[in-house]
């Protein structure tokens, strides 16, 4: 039976038929849905950590306790990772071990690019790329049969047009491959210098089997046509590339690391020309050139961004398709915070007392930009604690009194409990608050420890932000209605001015999340009263614009959280009666 | 059949690119799919792509290769437009959502779009589906009413289509949208 599948949905389909036992996660666009498909399968237990180490950490003692395993993130995530990445490179696993990581070129949702790859290099294990999603699910066993053969943790690298396109896959049955026995290996796994030392030598052997295995391995094929043209590719760029010119000959890598050479060598001395079209940093194309070949790589092809069959076509065939004129001037649609979000009004309170503001990565990030203005920075996950600690460090405490750090619940428990820790421990100032909205909003609603759910749905404990300030030593935490202007405005300031560390919790559920009623009715402009001030458009409501003479709210967008309603000056903002 | 489908995040483009992908595997076609979903998802502008026929390889659609600009909303679809192939048809709903820009008084909504569109040489189908969708029950079917624009201007049976929408909707929901489908289906 074939079913029409996202790459994320094969993924998991995959896991699924491999037998995997275990399966762990942080969400992160565009992996998220890899483990939440997981999740549909009762055979596998499946949970979110709370960030890609801990997911990587639980992974890893599962796969080495005999489980195959699957551990997902996107690629920023594999930097959180990374530190016990490099060390299970040397010990190795037991049961399969596969790590999912989709990157994203063009940073459709992400704040950087990056190269996965470069961890397959950097921790010495295999890489193996997919393009599309039948090869998602047939890579998925591939990857968990070499982690096993090599014993070795294997990354599957996806892209955004992998993970998030749907083409269709077989379906086949799961092969219950079971528990593999638990043995008791000290020199192996504990990774202390006197074993790792000895491992490091396996560990170099072991990419030197690897190598050879690339030179047979099925998912590394060539495919000759007219040999004018070579095109070495790889993922999502192959597909392209076959749109293009089918005539070609391609050598396809379903494995980018480490690369078969003797077949790209065979390859390149088959062809006239040939191509290293590959999305991202040109990793393959620099090993071509180190062995001496020269290819056409990233002097024609960009190294940033998605590639497209545009991209091939004016390169290869020197061919622009003819397109409608574009339509100048339009103006940009930017994400925005959604109508009723609760994070509104903390951060339209934040940008009237003209507060310095540290800011996170979750959908208040939108907060930084127009018309909110709110936020002065982002830089990762859970960074934002931390930076205002530094803030503080740099410029002292009446700067502290100036400034808040910002962040989501999810993201809090992701690491930005380690930096509230700190600043504690270095008797810091600073004002934190979480926006918790009680749910990972911006990937797309999963749980943590804020919703009182497991991934599953099962019921588990809420832990208590409150409970937790006053248990690490923060005197000051203090729990604010986020639509409560006034209440907020007063409270920040509090908080702020105090000459201690405090933790302001603004509350209310997000306005998607499933399952919460609100009691709200929708608003509209008394037209007599609004004399055109405009001070509601600073709230960044999608629901509300100016006319050119008064605002005016979009019945169909209002959500009647009434936010508007408390910043007019002149009561023009009013609940509709329904006639 | 390449297919691109224009909208603001929220209005259902993914749920739409899921019944056009249904319908094709349907009718026994090589089929993909693609959206990026993410940050766009907050109401931002999504583009998502269709693609069925013998073998698809590319996930996207390339620019002046699509047969049907499906746009959610007329500014989405101007945006967009350049994937249109020359004498491919445009179909638009002429609801119009404010962006932020324009909300914050920045910039104007471009209020000539239905004039340019006509000019152009496209076949052109601006069609209320706001109102369509209100009449079957809720704003939240503008999709599936274009889908039943899409429908009547395409040469697949409307069964299959009907099929689709069925494999596709949750039950909860199925018949508002079988209505929605139906009025869009019936428009001149």
């Amino acid at each position: 039976m074939k079913k029409l599948m996202l790459g994320n949905e094969a993924v998991a389909r995959g896991a699924y038929e491999a037998g995997v036992l275990v399966a762990t996660a942080y969400p992160g666009t565009p992996s998220t849905e890899v483990t939440e498909y997981i999740a549909n399968y009762s055979d596998i237990k499946s949970q979110w950590s709370v960030n890609e180490k801990v997911a990587l950490e639980v992974g890893i003692g599962s796969a080495i306790a005999g489980a195959r395993t699957v551990v997902s993130m996107k690629h920023v995530g594999l930097n959180v990772a990374a530190d016990p990445l490099m060390t299970v490179s040397y010990t190795g696993i037991n049961a399969g071990l596969l790590i999912v990581v989709a990157d994203d070129p063009s940073m459709h949702s992400s704040q950087n690019e990056q190269d996965t790859r470069y961890y397959g290099i950097f921790a010495k294990i295999p890489v193996l790329e997919p393009s599309n999603s039948q090869e998602c699910k047939d890579y998925v066993k591939l990857g968990l049969e070499i982690s096993e053969k090599y014993d070795t943790p294997v990354i599957l690298r996806l892209g955004t047009r992998v993970s998030h396109s749907q083409s269709l896959v077989e379906l086949k049955e799961r092969n219950e491959v079971g528990l593999k026995s638990y043995d008791y290996n000290p020199s192996k796994y504990i990774s202390a210098p006197i074993n790792m030392r000895k491992r490091r030598v396996l560990v170099d052997e072991r990419l030197l089997n690897l190598e050879k295995e690339a030179e047979s391995i099925s998912i590394n094929e060539i495919e000759y046509n007219s040999k004018k043209i070579g095109i070495i590719t790889s993922g999502v760029a192959y597909n392209y590339a076959k749109d293009v010119v089918l005539d070609a000959s391609f050598l396809k890598l379903g494995m980018t690391y480490p690369l078969p050479t003797n077949k790209i060598a065979e390859f390149i001395n088959s062809c006239d020309t040939v191509y290293v079209f590959e999305e991202l940093e040109p990793i393959t194309e620099q090993k071509i050139r180190s062995m001496g070949y020269n290819v056409i790589g990233k002097e024609v092809f960009p190294i940033s961004g998605e590639l497209s069959c545009e991209i091939l076509r004016k390169v290869l065939l020197n061919e622009i398709k003819e397109v409608l004129p574009p339509f100048e001037g339009l103006p940009q649609r930017p994400p925005v915070l959604c109508p009723g979000c609760h994070h509104r009004g903390p951060f339209y309170i934040l940008k009237k007392l003209k507060l310095h503001v540290a800011g996170d990565i979750g959908c208040y990030t939108l907060g930084g930009f127009a018309p909110l203005n709110a936020i002065d920075t982002t830089i990762c996950m859970g960074a934002s604690v931390g930076m205002a600690h530094g803030f503080e460090q740099a410029r002292g405490i009446d700067f502290a009194k100036k400034s808040v750090a910002v962040i989501g619940d999810s993201t809090f428990w992701h690491s930005g409990v380690s930096g509230l820790i700190d600043i504690v421990y270095n008797k810091g100032h600073s004002t934190v608050i979480i926006l918790d909205n009680s749910v990972t909003a911006m990937t797309g609603h999963q749980e943590n420890p804020s919703t009182g759910k497991t991934l599953s749905g099962e019921d588990t404990p809420v832990i208590d932000f409150e409970a937790l300030g006053k248990s690490i030593g923060i005197r000051r935490t203090r729990v604010v209605d986020a639509y409560d202007l006034m209440e907020l405005e007063k409270v920040i300031k509090e908080e702020t001015n105090a000459e201690e560390p405090s933790l302001i919790i603004t509350k209310r559920p997000c306005i998607l999340k499933k399952g919460i009623k609100f009691d709200f009715k929708t608003y509209v402009i008394d037209e007599n009263n609004c004399n055109g001030c405009k001070l509601c458009l600073k709230i960044g409501c999608p629901a509300i614009s100016f006319d050119g003479k008064i605002a005016r709210i979009n019945t169909a967008l209002c959500v009647g959280c009434g936010l508007c309603k408390d910043v007019c000056k002149f009561s023009a903002i009013d609940i509709e009666v329904k006639q | 059949m390449n297919i691109v489908i224009a909208a603001v995040g929220g209005q259902g483009a993914v749920l739409t690119s899921k019944i056009l992908g249904t319908l094709a595997q349907n009718i026994g076609k090589d089929v993909k799919v693609s959206e990026v979903h993410g940050m766009s998802q907050r109401g931002g502008s999504v583009i998502a792509y269709v693609r069925f026929g013998d073998n698809v390889y590319s996930p996207v659609v390339e620019k002046g290769t699509a047969d049907i600009l499906l746009a959610f909303e007329m500014l989405e679809g101007a945006r967009y437009i350049e994937y249109l192939k020359e004498n491919g048809t445009l179909i638009v709903n002429t609801q119009r959502i404010n962006p932020m820009p324009v909300i914050t008084g920045e910039m104007m909504y471009p209020d000539d779009l239905d004039d340019k569109f006509k000019n152009l040489s496209i076949n052109y189908i601006p069609v209320d589906a706001l109102s369509i969708a209100k009449s079957a029950g809720t704003i939240k079917a503008v999709n599936v009413a274009l889908i039943g624009v899409l429908a009547k201007n395409s040469s697949i049976e409307k069964d299959e289509w009907i099929k689709a929408i069925k494999d596709t909707v949750p039950e909860k929901f199925l018949e508002l949208n079988l209505n929605a489908f139906e009025m869009g289906y019936r428009l001149k």
